[in-house]
């Protein structure tokens, strides 16, 4: 059952339970949608910040509507379809893209545990058992939406920015399920809300000793380059790379379609901040006030959803900053970093973790072990380094 | 809808490509495809975001890497030149400043000087002076726009915006000095239209030192920045001698370590009595064409704040009653200036029959003017060498087996400006 783990259905399920869950999807989707408006501006003022530009300022407080005020214009403009395009294949693409994204954020818990009319259940969506193996499988789904629309518009940018897309996305989902697997070592499991208890806040000291950033340092590093890379987002936004192939995979599409994998786009960049912050950063856990009770309104729901919300604006903001400060790589030096470098180094960490975990249950001394099993793998990443084919240098293809 | 889109997408373009390649100006010889074609002919431009205007590449592409390339020019084709022989000299100064919109100055100046030696006349030493500030202002202006250009084409978004701020100051500069941001027809035949004006010294300085501290922060920026250096360096090399027989020109022929530079070559103004430096570089690629104008910059800089220290008194444009229009005080009073500032102006002044070619530096080359005149009030024939014509000819073997990506960092650090090309 895939959300057994939740203790709303200890009782069996009944129609106040149907419904408990029925409010959250809702919630969690309006969530979602909303987070994408507010981060759309929040983006462009920032830029505009760092740019000498004022930004949106016209359409509600702070041109706050300004994302709204686009959609709904998207919404009510001509979709041209162009003739050659496999308009079945065509008009799906969209949906595809932005479906994986919304159901990638059902995993992530917003906040602990919390009573609502009654019942006990965490403030997630769904806490399936395998709920990361569910965030990867949604994250590939989500790529088919890219590389059909490219491929279907039948027109050559598109084509080339289908291309990219699926070498990019292959490429980076393989360092990025690597770099999960540093942090999956230490959880011992896959459900979000086990990795987000086996981070709880026990102290000011537990965001260096309880969170997963600290033991999985290098692991972070790669998982957040690799969900840049995996999001799109600059500077390896290859596929939609404005000045090389106009718009990319989208350049044939218009009006709301357009407007769908602007959303999805965007979805999946809040969305694997959000895993980010699950995964290393400790979720929704942070001090809580201890001047009031413990399952109080603000203890139980405010202060964890205070704490989430945090750690993701800190984590956008980031990627806010990437964009506008970095010039875009190039294709082939975007694959030199995925398969030279981030994949082996994410394996040999992954390893090492492995090594350390083993060391301490059977009580071997750490000195000796961590210090042997760092340069095993840097000898194996040099060894690694010296098998690799040399510029200029080719490999016979195979057929 | 009953083929294969894969199979669509290969066009017949190619045949035309093919037919046509040994036309193509190029670097080597091109690569002969045997069998069955799995290239694409992808069309850059002419409606595209990175071609700087209406500049189309034709494009033989084998997966993501560029078999041939050939620019296609003729989108903006406005016919200035024949235009040119109708208007009077006095006119041809409005025609010629539209052909390089972003530095309308050096083609103004290079007209001017063209008729000047037609008519044999020296202008005076502050109409030289002003113009040489000028022109380097218009320089700076137009490297300031490289940069923001080269930088969003790279994909560093913000340096457009950096970019622009500095370029806006110096373009008020010269609209506080002009009267106009672009197309001044400022720098006549005879001298400049006006003189400087009031407070012109303080303004120049000020912006002066913005630019500076501009460059300074795109150096920081930009110059160490890792992606950066992946992206330029060794993409799109050019060689002296490749450059020499395409008739490149400008920073193009300085990154191949020829420090050819007309301020220096062939004197011209007071480009003799200034301290400034020729910037060249050895690699010819990408990045030292981006750091031979960013330093260009500084050098105008230089030059311009010696312009404002030594700027001479006197008179700005020379007083010779057959080109000189009488003063506006005079025209009220007497009956001759005004039919003699009427007839100056609707039929223009006459110019000895001769010809000439002038040529000075304008930001992207030798831009030179060749003017026949057959002793009427109009030019009997006048041609431009626009220096991004010949430069967009260095594209294809600066493009060629090298990925989309480099394509478009080449036709960014070649900098076409396609008014220039078309004419």
């Amino acid at each position: 059952m895939i959300l057994a783990a939740d203790p709303l259905f200890k009782n069996g399920v009944d129609g106040e339970v149907v419904l408990i869950v029925i409010g959250k999807t809702l919630v969690v989707f309006a969530l979602l949608l909303v987070l994408v408006l507010l981060y759309i501006w929040f983006m462009r003022k920032v830029i505009a910040d760092m740019q000498n530009r004022i930004g949106p300022a016209t359409a509600g407080p702070f041109g706050v509507l300004q994302t709204l005020a686009d959609g709904i214009k998207l919404f009510f403009k001509e979709q041209s379809i162009p003739d050659q395009a496999d308009s079945f294949v065509f008009k799906l693409a969209p949906y595809l893209s932005a479906l994986p994204a919304f159901l990638a954020f059902a995993i992530v818990p917003i906040g602990g545990e919390v009573s609502i009319a009654g019942h006990q259940t965490y403030l997630q969506l769904a806490d399936p058992e395998i709920g990361v193996l569910l965030l990867l499988a949604m994250s590939g789904i989500g790529l088919y939406g890219v590389m059909l629309a490219g491929w279907s518009s039948g027109s050559k940018y598109p084509l080339l920015g289908s291309v990219r897309a699926s070498a990019q996305l292959i490429s980076y989902e393989a360092a990025f399920s690597l770099a999960i697997v540093g942090v999956l070592l230490w959880s011992g499991t896959l459900s979000t809300r086990g990795i987000v208890n086996g981070q709880a806040w026990t102290g000011w000291d537990s965001f260096a000793t309880q969170w997963y950033w600290a033991p999985a340092s290098i692991a972070f590093v790669i998982f957040i380059i690799a969900a840049i890379a995996e999001t799109n987002h600059p500077p390896f936004d290859l596929v939609e790379a404005e000045q090389e192939l106009v718009g990319g995979f989208h350049t044939e599409y218009t009006g709301i379609r357009f407007g769908i994998f602007f959303l999805a786009e965007f979805m999946n960049l809040i969305t694997m901040s959000a895993i980010a912050v699950t995964l290393f950063l400790g979720g929704p856990s942070g001090p809580s006030l201890g001047f009031l009770p413990a399952s109080g309104t603000v203890n139980a729901w405010i202060m964890p959803c205070f704490w989430f919300f945090l750690k993701l604006v800190i984590l956008l903001y980031g990627t806010v900053w990437i964009r506008a400060s970095l010039p875009r790589l190039r294709y082939d030096q975007l694959m030199d970093l995925g398969w030279k470098w981030l994949i082996e180094l994410a394996f040999l960490w992954a390893m090492v973790t492995g090594i350390i975990i083993i060391a301490k249950q059977q009580d071997w001394d750490l000195l000796l072990v961590v210090p042997a099993a760092a340069l095993g793998a840097l000898a194996v990443l040099g060894f690694l380094r010296l098998c690799m084919p040399k510029p200029g240098e080719f490999m016979d293809e195979v057929y | 809808m009953s083929l294969d889109p894969l199979e669509r997408q290969t066009d017949e373009g190619g045949q035309e490509l093919r037919a046509q390649h040994e036309l193509v100006i190029t670097g080597g010889p091109w690569p002969e495809l045997e069998g069955e074609s799995q290239t694409m002919i992808i069309n850059m431009g002419p409606q595209h975001p990175s071609t700087h205007g209406v500049l189309r590449i034709m494009m033989e592409l084998d997966g993501e890497t560029v078999v041939r390339a050939k620019p296609v020019v003729g989108y903006l084709h406005t016919g200035m030149e024949k235009t040119g022989e109708e208007l009077t000299y006095v006119q041809g100064a409005t025609n010629v400043t539209r052909m390089d919109y972003a530095s309308p100055l050096s083609n103004e100046l290079v007209w001017s000087l063209a008729v000047e030696q037609l008519l044999d006349v020296e202008v005076p030493e502050r109409a030289v002076w002003a113009r040489m500030m000028l022109v380097e202002l218009n320089r700076m202006s137009s490297h300031l726009l490289f940069q923001a250009s080269n930088g969003m084409d790279i994909g560093a978004v913000s340096m457009m915006l950096y970019g622009w701020r500095e370029r806006e100051e110096t373009l008020r500069l010269l609209e506080m000095i002009t009267g106009l941001r672009m197309n001044h027809n400022f720098i006549r035949p005879g001298g400049i239209a006006a003189d400087l004006p009031d407070g012109w010294q303080d303004e120049t300085l000020r912006v002066c030192d913005l630019v500076e501290e501009g460059i300074f922060e795109y150096d920081q920026l930009l110059t160490a920045n890792p992606i950066w250096l992946e992206r330029m360096v060794g993409v799109g090399v050019i060689t002296t001698e490749q450059a020499l027989s395409l008739g490149a020109t400008g920073p193009i022929l300085r990154s191949t370590g020829f420090a050819w530079d007309l301020r220096t070559a062939q004197p011209y103004l007071a480009y003799e009595d200034v301290d400034f430096d020729v910037i060249y570089t050895e690699n010819g690629d990408c990045f030292d064409r981006y750091r031979i104008r960013l330093y260009e910059i500084a050098e105008s800089v230089k030059i311009v704040r010696q312009c404002v220290e030594r700027m001479p008194r006197g008179d700005y444009r020379v007083q010779d009653k057959k080109v000189t229009p009488p003063p506006r005080a005079r025209i009220n009073e007497s009956m001759e200036a005004l039919i003699h500032h009427f007839k100056l102006f609707t039929e223009g002044f006459r110019v000895p029959a001769g010809e000439t070619y002038t040529a000075v530096e304008s930001p992207r080359g030798e831009i030179g003017c060749y003017l026949v005149s057959d002793g009427t009030g109009k030019p009997a024939r006048l041609h431009i060498r626009g220096p991004s014509f010949y430069n967009l000819g260095t594209m294809p073997p600066m493009m060629e087996d090298r990925l989309v990506a480099d394509a478009v960092a080449v036709i960014s650090s070649v900098d076409p400006i396609m008014g220039e090309v078309d004419r």
